[in-house]
């Protein structure tokens, strides 16, 4: 025993209390050194939405010439699509940093730390706005000179929308994440194809009215629909639709609160089955 | 008297009708060097997973520097550290990226100059900017033990630590844990399989067996009290559960 040793000088380590945005960043840095080191990674962020954006660019030109509803506001769906990858990169930008962890087998050694959940899920959030950054806006700026269509044409509104359309992006994505802890990487292609459940129902190319009856009301619990009606709102009637505006945001509480909790659930359940050491490929 | 750093009481594990620990006690002073030695599926890591507060115990209490770890682990994790073959550092991350990351989560002051000083002592310069996954076995476990050190904890709980490693770099982790505990008074919680490593390393060796410390003592003491000569004749006493381990244990 050195017990009656004097203590040596020891680094100085702060305490793990409260929330700290040291941590959130670190764990930003984890992210964005690993987006730097492979440059086909970064290349597929932007590939999908441009793919996307350039195929609805020649349907809507096509459209335009042979359908009264998409001639009165051309660019609608060119819009329809951007904003709807705007919310499915904002659940895979979760998804796919939280699955860094699991493919790593870094989840043992990230919570043996002072992280905290929620300091994760926040820097998960940032990531899923630089992932979505990445993605969304080379599609955006390409459409201006090969369709002549500036999504930037929504001014305010589109700031709304897509906050909307993000915020759902982000409560989806912490659900997926609550699932892929609950049942392990097995269930890791939930994220790929979760948000595509919700795709006809959310009305992106179509009025909401174009559903059945029942779907309707479905499609109404969806900040998306209110959102995609919103678009539309602006584009045909030039008017600025608070209702779904409201609807919207107050489902968006719900759902991202629905979101945490899915989340927050399980991971503490992965703490009781002794997930966090096991998990990974 | 020394102060006590780490102090289990009734610590129980379930999984279902499985009892992977089963109500185990024990107390480790500071400066200490210990080891739970036991078969695989002894509980050992589950052990030391309970203590870094990734699993939930069923039952018992965890206390460390005075903490309860069940409810206050946010003040006791800055202290403490581990190194363990069943997680991983990200591959595609180079070594000082990992580090650097690692640093940061700990809000380790002068993180630089800190990576650079564990660089030299742990000999991992040379690959400091080459992606962890494309280091070799020994080179990974050298990185792990900087991970583990970044926080210069008071307590480093390490699960198989020199397990995959050539005799020589087996040793030179474990001169260099040696010359880690005599410099800081660090108390070392390792859980082996190597009887050689717990006899050089530790003074105090803790035998599991389905869930239980079924003995406690020095490697000397344990090695005197079972009749035998080195402690993997004791480790085999015990896991076979035999006459001998069965009189050496109610002594």
């Amino acid at each position: 025993m050195t017990a009656a040793a004097p203590a040596p000088a020891r680094l100085r380590v702060p305490t793990g209390d409260g929330f700290s945005p040291a941590r959130v960043w670190a764990m930003m840095l984890r992210y964005l050194f690993l987006l730097r080191s492979s440059w086909p990674r970064t290349l597929e962020l932007i590939y999908w939405p441009a793919i996307q954006m350039i195929l609805w660019g020649f349907m809507s030109q096509f459209l335009m010439t042979n359908s009264s509803w998409v001639a009165k506001a051309g660019g609608v769906l060119l819009a329809a699509v951007m904003l709807w990858d705007v919310m499915f990169r904002g659940q895979l930008g979760v998804s796919v940093s939280f699955l860094e962890e699991m493919w790593s087998r870094n989840l043992g050694h990230l919570f043996a730390t002072p992280l905290r959940p929620y300091e994760w899920v926040i820097s998960l959030i940032f990531m899923s706005f630089v992932r979505v950054a990445i993605g969304v806006v080379p599609s955006a700026l390409l459409a201006i000179p090969l369709y002549h269509y500036s999504i930037f044409t929504l001014g305010l509104p589109l700031l709304a929308f897509f906050a909307l359309l993000m915020f759902m992006g982000w409560a989806m994505g912490l659900a997926i994440c609550g699932l892929i802890l609950r049942n392990g990487l097995g269930a890791e292609s939930i994220a790929w194809f979760a948000v595509f459940i919700l795709a006809p129902v959310s009305a992106i190319y179509y009025p909401v009215s174009i559903l059945p009856r029942w779907l309707q009301y479905v499609a109404w619990f969806l900040p998306s629909s209110h959102v995609f009606e919103g678009m539309r709102a602006v584009m045909f009637e030039h008017t600025f639709p608070l209702g779904h505006f409201i609807a919207a945001a107050g489902l968006d509480i719900v759902w991202l609160a629905a979101g945490g909790i899915v989340f927050l659930l399980y991971m503490r359940q992965a703490r009781r089955r002794g997930a966090l050491m096991q998990m990974g490929e | 008297m020394a102060e006590i750093v780490l102090s289990v009481s009734g610590l129980t594990k379930k999984f279902g009708d499985i009892v992977a620990v089963d109500g185990i006690e024990f107390a480790l002073a500071r400066g200490v060097t210990a080891a739970l030695l036991g078969g695989n599926g002894a509980g050992k890591t589950t052990t030391l997973s309970m203590l870094l507060g990734l699993l939930l115990p069923s039952a018992g209490s965890i206390t460390i520097f005075g903490e309860d770890m069940l409810t206050r682990r946010h003040r006791v994790l800055p202290r403490l550290n581990f190194s363990s073959p069943y997680v991983d550092l990200p591959h595609r991350l180079t070594v000082r990226q990992n580090l650097t990351v690692y640093g940061r989560l700990y809000r380790i002051p002068g993180l630089r100059d800190r990576i650079a000083a564990l660089a030299g002592d742990l000999q991992i310069g040379d690959f400091l900017d080459r992606p962890f996954g494309k280091l070799s076995a020994g080179q990974k476990t050298r990185v792990a033990l900087a991970k583990a050190l970044l926080n210069e904890p008071e307590l480093l709980l390490l699960d198989e630590p020199t397990a995959s490693l050539d005799p020589d770099t087996g040793d030179w982790v474990r001169s260099y844990l040696e010359t880690y505990r005599a410099r800081t008074d660090a108390t070392i919680l390792l859980a082996s399989h190597n009887m050689s490593e717990v006899e050089r390393l530790c003074a105090d060796v803790m035998m599991m067996k389905k869930g239980r410390i079924v003995d406690r003592g020095s490697p000397q003491a344990l090695i005197a009290r079972y009749g035998r000569a080195t402690l993997e004749q004791v480790f085999l006493d015990i896991a076979r559960g035999g006459d001998v381990a069965q009189r050496a244990a109610a002594q």
